[in-house]
């Protein structure tokens, strides 16, 4: 009897190591798992390495993590949070900055079992060429730079070779889920959620509604329950300020 | 604001203006992304006989205009996160098939603001080194979108030329740039040759060529 259901997200996400890699859905906060992120905060865990597309605007969730100094790294195309960049540029935290359809595209192949693939997105660019800093010492020196890109030319237009991401595990937050993790998104709150799904090894989704099995049809399914390991119900205990709006993307 | 000074001696095309004329251009049907900037003007200004579809990265095909006071949605936002409307018959996707949409070639046209554009059509326009860098989707925009058309003022804040013999900002994608509707005029690069096709109301081509950091032929009218 498959249930996936957990009632407990403390006990649930417990065995996410400190090191671990984390994959996380949302486009600013739109569709972003908040009650995953703050279990995953109270639990302590540091040295992470988190994969999501902004990191917050604000201190709780990922921007915790960040001014708690838990994280090693980050993985995105827009951190927005002005104190990610302070702890950058002091040698805090690394960043590993790739445009946005690339990042889509490295936890889709990662899941999809494609270890690898090229993209023009970034060719030619600070981007690919080395040059982009990924990490600063504590005197505000570059000490490792995103390393060179390999290019190759299709159709006579450069292309660079990107990696699929396999995260350790991933948070995504969807609308509705049944027991057997099959989940539905609504509107744009989709995003980077059915992807960072597919990219975790171990996949936690937070649900706004938890639906009895057979409730979603199969055709109105975004995502099916092979891509998730447990489901969890969003927390209502702390509601969050929509992040701020404006920022480009 | 930024023009101030400029806009005092050159009477060329307000933002709006820019917006106005760019739109002009966009065919029925068109699949269309804007970026921050005057790109968001220009909405309002497409002509009533021609239907085009704005998608933005996060996931929308079909974007209306921003959500009024109380019908905004969380769940329904823009790739600068403000609060969206969609039109009848839009489509929500994730972000690998908004990806896909972009890099597939099929977006029509993408409207991009510049730091700079070369000549031959490079494009700078994501990060001012010392300041912070994030990308979003616009190198993946560039490189996909069959047009990237380029509106922007035709000098900086300090009266430097924007379009440059070669970008000194770092590069978003090289040779990618297709038009370039700015204050004093509209250039289109044809197989990497730029050429001046039209001058603002009022704008001698002179004026245009004092103003300009990179080699250029005048095919007007």
């Amino acid at each position: 009897m498959i249930d996936k259901f957990r009632a407990d997200p403390m006990a649930a996400l417990a065995p996410i190591p400190s090191g671990a890699s984390v994959a996380v859905g949302g486009f600013g906060s739109s569709g972003r798992p908040d009650t995953l992120l703050d279990v995953l905060c109270e639990l302590d865990r540091r040295d992470l390495h988190m994969i999501v597309n902004n990191v917050g605007g604000d201190f709780t969730g990922i921007g915790r993590l960040l001014v708690e100094g838990r994280l090693r790294r980050v993985t995105a195309s827009f951190p927005v949070l002005p104190e990610f960049y302070d702890e950058y540029f002091a040698g805090r935290v690394e960043f590993e900055l790739i445009p946005q359809g690339t990042l889509a595209e490295r936890l889709r192949a990662g899941g999809a079992g494609i270890p690898a693939f090229y993209t023009p997105s970034g060719a030619g660019t600070m981007l690919s060429d080395g040059t982009f800093p990924l990490g600063y010492s504590a005197a505000g020196e570059v000490a490792e730079r995103i390393p060179a890109k390999e290019h190759r030319e299709f159709g006579g237009r450069e292309h660079v070779l990107e990696y699929g991401i396999v995260a350790d595990f991933a948070l995504v937050k969807a609308y509705q889920g049944d027991r057997k993790g099959n989940l539905r998104f609504r509107l744009s709150a989709r995003n980077f959620n059915p992807l960072a799904a597919m990219s975790g090894r171990y996949t936690f989704a937070e649900v706004e509604h938890l639906v009895g099995t057979g409730d979603l049809q199969p055709d109105d399914i975004h995502l099916p329950g092979v891509f998730v390991d447990e489901v969890l119900l969003k927390s209502e205990l702390s509601p969050r300020q929509p992040s701020i709006a404006g920022q480009p993307s | 604001m930024t023009q101030a000074a400029t806009a005092a001696t050159i009477p060329g095309r307000s933002r709006d203006g820019i917006a106005r004329r760019l739109a002009a251009d966009l065919g029925d049907g068109f699949v269309v992304n804007l970026g921050v900037g005057i790109p968001l003007l220009i909405p309002q200004y497409i002509p009533p006989d021609v239907e085009v579809i704005l998608h933005a990265e996060n996931g929308v095909l079909g974007m209306g205009p921003l959500a009024g006071p109380g019908d905004e949605d969380p769940d329904l936002t823009d790739a600068g996160k403000q609060p969206i409307t969609l039109i009848a018959g839009a489509a929500i996707v994730d972000s690998a098939l908004s990806f896909a949409v972009v890099r597939g070639g099929h977006l029509d046209v993408t409207v991009l603001g510049a730091l700079q554009v070369s000549g031959r059509g490079d494009l700078a326009n994501w990060f001012v080194p010392g300041q912070n860098p994030a990308v979003g989707g616009a190198m993946d925009l560039v490189a996909g979108a069959r047009q990237v058309w380029v509106a922007m003022e035709h000098v900086d804040r300090a009266g430097r030329p924007k379009i440059v013999r070669q970008c000194t900002f770092p590069l978003t994608g090289r040779q990618v740039v297709t038009r370039v509707y700015t204050d004093l005029g509209v250039f289109h690069n044809v197989d990497g040759e730029l050429r001046l096709t039209e001058c603002a109301p009022g704008i001698a081509p002179e004026v245009i060529r004092e103003r300009t950091g990179a080699p250029y032929v005048e095919a007007l009218g």
